[in-house]
């Protein structure tokens, strides 16, 4: 450990305590959470660590209140983060309405499981995907990462934390209890060599500062509370300024940039990782657990001389349309597994727009795939 | 008390440019709202260290109408947002300013453990009886047999009292005085600005327009002259005696003032055993 | 009110006398100022705002202490008081 009480080498962890450490070397000083399977290791890392570098954990009395925590300490000036499964992540919807709104840098880590309702509480899903885009009511854009493995847990909280910070939004992680409670080597560099990003702060006089009056790349500079700058902060639709403004025109002026921030810097934020993906008949389109099981079964295909590549989405949302409407133009077929009964499925369908076919492989979770499952698929696509 | 008192008057903290406020005439928000920032003013904490955190609803409006680091938040959590804006940045005097409806009823989970938590921070509970700005509902502090407009034969809840409520989950400071009391409640909040822990004072304020007159109240003249003839100043009062039925008399005064130590007191006192001073260098002494 | 004996220093002491001050706009015509003073100072006057509401006249201004409770008690942030010798207000 760093004299700063940061971690660097080669660890065996899972993907839960791999989060709460990206999330410490991100920056992240303050936590709120509450005890939910599979996501409760990331709070108990959390509880543990945070007082090791000066931060602050705090369970709170559920997820809402988690949830708003974690808004009020961002604009206090705390990288903040919580974590949650199913239950608990339907409960913070409407705060992270809220962080939309407002413009609220912060991490919700979704270590998900079977649903609906508590389904079922220790074993696999990833059936919270449209619920990531969605589930808030009202339009927003958001941002939400699928890692694959507790080293992508690791790194990938680390970029949400920066993309938090850089688009003034909260980040999700949707990731699953697969690769929450999967323990394998994390390798955590030294921290000057991991780069983190810090809101950009306002340049202005105070006297002068508008807190939602974007810059260029439709994101305003944030200060933080009691820095001096008296800001009034809402989740009304509201002016630069920062003031409530019930009109049609102040609706249309805001949450076209919500969306938009997020949109028109698509090719910043969205990470995708591909393998044979040129000269390939069918793609495999998958993500978290799903696409560490599809592997096998792309293997398998290749083996028996299939052209078939591998598109993982490291960024679920915003979704890549356009690399998928690309590849829908030279592909036969998008084989997409996922742990429920469609849906970024959806997406790559409406992005492929029948220009290739896209097959579901879809599974309602409590287990991973079966890779055979995947491999018929895969081969029934080919043909 | 510090260095940083700055010269301000009341229009000095409103958003001037936001006045005349939503409230409606006969409203006792704004005298509520007043005697808050008069009281401010005269607790002589450094302005740019005081944020005021509101939820939803009229009383939630109150954010807005103060020139300060102002959140109106969502319905009911503006008490878990506070407890992260004062963990975040501890050097922050938090104040929430929000009414009946938002903090005991859909908030009220996160009032009881704010105050078990005995979490630094001010509670401004302005209690009018119901939800004003829906059209004036019942709320959890609707007098039994009062008539709204989803108790339009009268009131068959048990209401909340919160004074009593707030003590019992571990408020430090307890008080209650009306719209009416402007001094006195000015007084109060100073008192309770300056309380270490969970102080929480409850304003009674007019609603004619949702609830006195349904209520045989029809202007906010008519609530305030009730307050003024049936307020019995009980200070020290046990909270479990101040309960407030329709058309009967409304108990003020100051509750509870007692030492009790803070979150931060305890999860300092632990963190200090657990990281004793030999160890210290791997703790950073900013937040980044 | 009369006292019983005259105060020593009453040849000194200046009562202090307050001149009521209101931005029209900003009234809503509660009446609560009209009620609670305790001077009986204000009245609800004839005359209406942009919006209608009746204003209030300080027709008994002599009587005025300054004391500073129209203004505390006023919701709308309407009234503000002062000394006559030093125009400027009298509570924060």
């Amino acid at each position: 450990m760093s004299r700063h009480g940061l971690l660097e080498g080669e660890y065996f962890m899972n993907g839960d305590v791999a989060s709460a450490e990206g999330a410490i070397c991100a920056g992240c000083r303050f936590f709120a959470g509450y005890p939910i399977t599979p996501a409760t290791e990331v709070a108990e890392r959390m509880a543990e660590r945070l007082p090791e570098v000066g931060g602050t954990f705090i369970q709170m009395e559920d997820e809402i209140a988690s949830m708003a925590a974690i808004l009020g300490g961002s604009w206090g000036g705390a990288k903040s983060m919580t974590s949650t499964s199913g239950p608990g992540f339907s409960l913070m919807m409407e705060n992270l309405g809220l962080g939309a709104m407002t413009e609220t840098p912060c991490v919700v880590v979704n270590v998900q499981r079977a649903g609906p309702s508590t389904g079922l509480p220790t074993l696999t899903a990833q059936g919270d995907m449209m619920q990531a885009r969605w589930g808030s009511h009202g339009l927003y854009g958001i941002i939400a990462l699928a890692p694959s493995s507790p080293q992508e847990m690791f790194e990938l909280t680390i970029k949400a934390f920066n993309l938090s910070e850089k688009y003034r939004t909260p980040v999700l992680i949707m990731t699953d209890e697969s690769v929450g409670h999967m323990s394998e080597k994390v390798v955590i560099p030294p921290s000057n060599q991991i780069e983190v990003f810090d809101r950009r702060k306002p340049t202005v006089p105070v006297s002068e500062y508008l807190p939602f009056k974007p810059d260029a790349d439709l994101v305003p500079p944030m200060g933080n509370a009691g820095e001096g700058y008296r800001y009034h902060v809402t989740g009304l639709t509201h002016d630069e300024r920062g003031y409530p403004d019930m009109t049609a025109e102040a609706q249309e002026k805001l949450v076209r940039r919500l969306i938009d921030k997020i949109e028109l810097n698509k090719d910043d934020i969205i990470e995708l990782e591909e393998d044979e993906i040129d000269g390939a008949d069918v793609v495999v389109c998958s993500y978290g657990i799903s696409a560490r099981v599809a592997l096998l079964a792309v293997k398998a295909a290749r083996e028996e001389g299939i052209k078939v590549g591998m598109l993982r989405l490291i960024t679920a949302w915003p979704f890549p349309n356009n690399r998928i409407k690309e590849l829908a133009g030279k592909i036969k077929a998008f084989v997409v597994p996922e742990l429920n009964a469609g849906q970024m499925a959806l997406e790559v369908e409406r992005c492929a727009g029948g220009a290739a076919e896209t097959v579901l492989v879809g599974h309602m979770g409590g287990n991973v795939h079966d890779p055979q499952v995947i491999l018929k698929a895969i081969r029934k696509a080919s043909k | 008390m510090n260095g940083n008192h700055e010269e301000v008057n009341i229009e000095g903290l409103l958003r001037a440019d936001r006045i005349p406020h939503i409230w409606c005439p006969g409203c006792g928000l704004g005298s509520v709202l007043r005697s808050f920032l008069s009281a401010l003013i005269k607790s002589e904490l450094p302005l740019d260290k005081v944020a005021v955190v509101s939820g939803i609803g009229c009383t939630g409006r109150t954010a807005g109408y103060v020139k300060l680091d102002s959140f109106h938040t969502t319905h009911g959590r503006a008490i878990p947002f506070a407890t992260g804006l004062k963990l975040a940045n501890p050097e922050l005097k938090v104040i929430v300013f929000s009414g009946d409806g938002d903090l005991s009823s859909i908030g009220g989970n996160h009032l009881i453990h704010a105050a078990r938590r005995n979490m630094d921070m001010t509670i401004i509970c302005v209690n009018n009886f119901t939800y004003g700005m829906t059209g004036g509902q019942a709320a959890p502090t609707t007098p039994l047999n009062a008539r709204t407009s989803t108790t339009p034969y009268g009131n068959y809840e048990i209401p909340f009292n919160i004074p009593y409520l707030i003590a019992a989950a571990g408020a430090v400071y307890v008080s209650r005085w009306t719209a009416m009391h402007v001094r006195r409640l000015e007084k109060s909040i100073i008192e309770a600005i300056h309380k270490k822990g969970f102080s929480f004072v409850e304003a009674i304020a007019p609603c004619p327009t949702q609830y006195g007159r349904k209520n045989r109240q029809a202007t906010g003249l008519t609530q305030m002259n009730y307050y003024r003839d049936n307020s019995i100043i009980n200070h020290g009062a046990d909270p479990r005696d101040v309960g407030i039925e329709l058309n009967g008399p409304i108990n003020v005064g100051k509750f509870v003032d007692i030492d009790r130590a803070t979150f931060s007191d305890l999860q300092a006192d632990i963190l200090d055993k657990a990281f004793p001073p030999e160890s210290k260098p791997q703790t950073e002494t900013t937040r980044t | 009110m009369k006292y019983w004996r005259k105060p020593l220093d009453q040849d000194k002491v200046k009562p202090v006398h307050g001149r009521i001050h209101l931005l029209p706009e900003r009234c809503k015509g509660c009446g609560f100022c009209v009620k609670f003073c305790p001077r009986d100072v204000l009245e609800e006057s004839e005359r209406v705002n942009k919006k209608g509401y009746h204003l209030i006249d300080a027709v008994r201004e002599d009587e005025c202490v300054a004391c500073g409770l129209c203004e505390a008690i006023c919701p709308d942030f309407a009234i503000s008081v002062t000394t006559e010798d030093e125009m400027e207000s009298t509570s924060v």
